[in-house]
């Protein structure tokens, strides 16, 4: 499961700053869930999630770091994670949708 | 469709034997008297909207806007017209300020005296819901609950859906509880009581978030008057509980569908044939009468 995320995530890792070699990653949601849940990625690196359910959802860190709008069906948001961590966050809307990005 | 079409098909709708009659048994109900003086029999206490969800453009309903127009329509041509329409929340569908701005326009059509309007999940997803509460949050000083007594009612106004519970539930968090208890404290049993909130306010369906976390609390304070009413929108369908003098009911939405609890994946929009979905849009009366309060609940259809 976890090489298969890597894989997915590690496209236009050429477009990432060089330094820290990032990765950036996608993230879906899909019938109220994340996927992939857990994903690591490097300092530096952009993530990009993308809505694909009829409902909105929302990305929301637990610590208030990185909070979207309300994306609805095929509507993206990104953030990236230039500190090395483990961020934790919910769809505001479904609470009971959690993942976590680790940075490092 | 033209206006005098739907006007006809309203009254058709709002007619003898249309929708479901839920009835209230037992109960002290004195201060409905109140209510039924003020008209003659049959003149609804209030009506409830909900879930009106301007904004939402897929296939389940790609014209929320004509919908709402029609349930509007609706409410105008009926014979007698409540004073009150309480509007149970998920007025947007992403909480931008044009879905707000759209939804006032169109709202401001219906020929009734007061709306009252709480947040659903769907108005706030900003967080603090910066767009709702500069439209609705007047009544209740911004934080969204409140009260008021209308026709010898009591009407209890509550958010559930800022506090919402690690596991999806509902909440109403600390303050507004402590305020929930004051406020339903000392008041005479024999008033009737209606609650409304957005989330369901006792469990349907927990793994999808179909309740609130002090379901059971709120239910306690409810359980010594003699009439109690407890309203929701969230899950766009009917659903409705009796429990003692408590009657729990969730509206329809204008919007769109959800499917049954369970059914799928989660609850997202339900895309049902287009000749079917004027038959699960629509609009709950409430009528005080014989000393009790019924609620209809009537469909576009």
């Amino acid at each position: 499961m976890k090489s298969g995320i890597l894989a997915c995530v590690l496209l236009a890792a050429s477009l990432s700053a060089p330094a820290a070699k990032a990765d950036d990653a996608m993230v879906v949601m899909k019938n109220f869930d994340f996927s992939p849940m857990d994903i690591t990625v490097a300092p530096g690196s952009t993530v990009t999630w993308k809505n694909l359910d009829g409902e909105p959802h929302t990305v929301a860190s637990r610590d208030g770091l990185f909070r979207s709008p309300a994306l609805d069906q095929n509507d993206t948001y990104q953030f990236k994670f230039d500190k090395p961590g483990v961020y934790k966050y919910i769809c505001s809307i479904h609470p009971k949708m959690m993942a976590t990005i680790t940075v490092k | 469709m033209t206006d005098a079409t739907n006007r006809r098909d309203a009254l058709k709708c709002l007619g003898v034997g249309a929708g479901t009659l839920f009835t209230l048994r037992g109960g002290v109900f004195s201060a409905f008297d109140l209510a039924e003086a003020q008209g003659d029999m049959g003149t609804p206490l209030f009506l409830q909207i909900s879930d009106t969800h301007i904004g939402f453009n897929k296939d389940a309903n790609p014209d929320v806007v004509g919908t709402l127009n029609r349930t509007i329509d609706m409410v105008n041509a009926m014979p007698k017209r409540p004073g009150l329409v309480l509007h149970t929340g998920d007025v947007s569908h992403l909480s931008k300020a044009s879905e707000f701005d759209t939804a006032n326009q169109l709202l401001s059509r219906l020929k009734v005296s007061e709306l009252h309007v709480v947040p659903g999940e769907h108005d706030v997803t900003d967080g603090p819901g910066a767009e709702f509460f500069a439209r609705f949050g007047k009544p209740s000083n911004n934080r969204g609950y409140y009260s008021f007594d209308s026709h010898g009612v009591h009407f209890v106004a509550l958010v559930n859906v800022m506090n919402v519970k690690p596991n999806g539930l509902g909440g109403l968090g600390d303050d507004q509880m402590a305020w929930l208890k004051d406020d339903l404290a000392g008041r005479s049993a024999s008033q009737p009581v209606v609650v409304f909130a957005h989330m369901p306010l006792w469990t349907i369906y927990e793994p999808w978030g179909w309740g609130t976390g002090e379901g059971d609390e709120i239910a306690g304070l409810l359980r010594r008057f003699g009439s109690v009413t407890v309203l929701n929108g969230h899950i766009h369908q009917i659903v409705q509980k009796v429990e003692g003098n408590i009657l729990f009911h969730t509206a329809r939405s204008t919007a769109y569908p959800q499917p049954q609890a369970g059914s799928g994946p989660g609850p997202g929009p339900l895309l049902v044939p287009a000749d079917q979905l004027p038959g699960m849009l629509g609009v709950t009366t409430a009528v005080a009468r014989k000393k009790k309060l019924s609620l209809t609940d009537a469909t576009l259809a």
